[in-house]
């Protein structure tokens, strides 16, 4: 007889209830399983109604984050034999309103995404200097912003974070990691374009450096440190401003 | 199509409530909210400096009437726990500024739990200076 382990499961259907519930279904334990094997297990044998998110199964595309056991996880790298004997409460990821079962809405991630320009901004004035108009970039340029360009979107620093739990204003980790990316990257020339979200109301001040972001990153981003790195950055030219006004403007 | 701005759409959306104990779920929301508190702490010692600086200040007598206050077992026990959330404060600060700092070594950045050595070190230094200056000198 084939070992068994019990899902708990979200669920929320707005056409008939006003608040999620949990259903429970029992998918074979097999050690290659992830949570999301089990998942899919459900929707193609028990119940073809459940809602998630999913796409590649080896964290890379970042659709797959949920709430398991209460931790922000992608549920493709989180195993079921790490739970059991169960049972597995599979919830969707926390702070954000959510849609359908285990779906969330994340219109506002995407909106703050782009607003903190996460792209390279070339500069007008330095064209490229490779032999084929390239921008050439030592190991060591590639060093400094390598760590955060990891980012896969999850948003599971975003379910980790008490601040954005608060403070849905607040840009949060993945955000600020991700223009930081690009502020140290050698070939970009936005960060003064950046600086005015990142370092407004909302930006890395509403930060208080819980540092659960960088515990949940699956990728070993660590937008924490990006975020109190650029603390420093802004510091540094709230001071210049104020120092040599003139200085600042050029 | 439904979008994300239509008000259907956003009336069936639920938005789970924060529940009121929620810095009770793990150990770093804790220390996160007790942190954000301690800041009321750090400014109470901040308005007590400067009562005793305006005592100083004043008389002899007065800055004997601020002995007698602060001997008083309230302020005592008030000022033992402000002593803790100030060394709260500044443990999490002192941890945190390693993170912030990039500090290179031959190209290669030095880990932030090295740099957290020195500064530490380095505070143990000033407050033994300043027992020192203020208990036994």
């Amino acid at each position: 007889m084939e070992e068994r382990i019990t899902l708990q499961v979200a669920r929320y259907r707005p056409e008939q209830e006003s608040k999620p519930t949990f259903e429970e279904y029992e998918v074979p334990l097999r050690e290659e399983w992830a949570v999301l094997d089990g998942l899919n297990y459900v929707k193609d044998r028990l119940d073809g109604t459940l809602s998630y998110r999913w796409s590649c199964r080896m964290g890379i595309c970042g659709s797959c984050g949920m709430t398991v056991n209460g931790e922000p996880v992608l549920t493709c790298a989180a195993f079921l034999s790490d739970f059991a004997p169960g049972p597995v409460r599979v919830e969707p990821l926390r702070n954000f309103p959510v849609i359908r079962d285990l779906v969330i809405e994340m219109t506002d991630f995407v909106h703050k995404l782009g607003r903190v320009k996460p792209w390279i901004v070339a500069d007008d004035e330095a064209p490229p200097e490779g032999a084929h108009g390239e921008y050439l970039q030592t190991p060591e340029e590639l060093e400094e912003y390598h760590q955060y360009s990891m980012c896969i979107n999850c948003m599971l620093c975003y379910s980790a974070c008490p601040v954005y739990g608060l403070d849905q204003s607040f840009v949060g980790p993945a955000a600020i990691a991700l223009a930081q990316r690009y502020n140290m990257d050698s070939r970009d020339a936005g960060n003064a374009l950046r600086m005015a979200e990142l370092s407004g109301h909302d930006g890395v001040w509403g930060c208080t450096f819980v540092g659960e972001c960088t515990s949940a990153c699956p990728k070993g981003v660590d937008p924490a440190g990006a975020i109190q790195r650029y603390k420093v950055t802004a510091a540094t030219e709230a001071a210049k401003s104020l120092l040599l006004p003139r200085a600042a403007e050029k | 199509m439904s979008t994300s701005t239509d008000p259907g759409f956003q009336a069936r959306l639920y938005r789970p409530p924060v529940p009121r104990f929620w810095w009770a779920r793990r150990r770093s929301y804790l220390l996160f909210i007790l942190r954000e508190l301690s800041s009321l702490f750090v400014a109470w010692f901040v308005a007590y400096l400067l009562v005793l600086a305006y005592a100083v200040g004043q008389s002899e007598s007065a800055y004997q009437r601020f002995l007698d206050w602060s001997a008083n077992p309230f302020m005592i026990a008030l000022n033992a726990v402000a002593l803790g959330f100030a060394v709260l404060h500044a443990v999490t600060f002192f941890q945190a500024a390693p993170q912030a700092t990039v500090v290179r070594l031959r190209g290669r950045r030095v880990p932030p739990t090295l740099l957290a050595g020195p500064i530490f070190a380095a505070w143990v230094v000033v407050s033994g200076f300043l027992i020192w200056l203020v208990v036994l000198a």
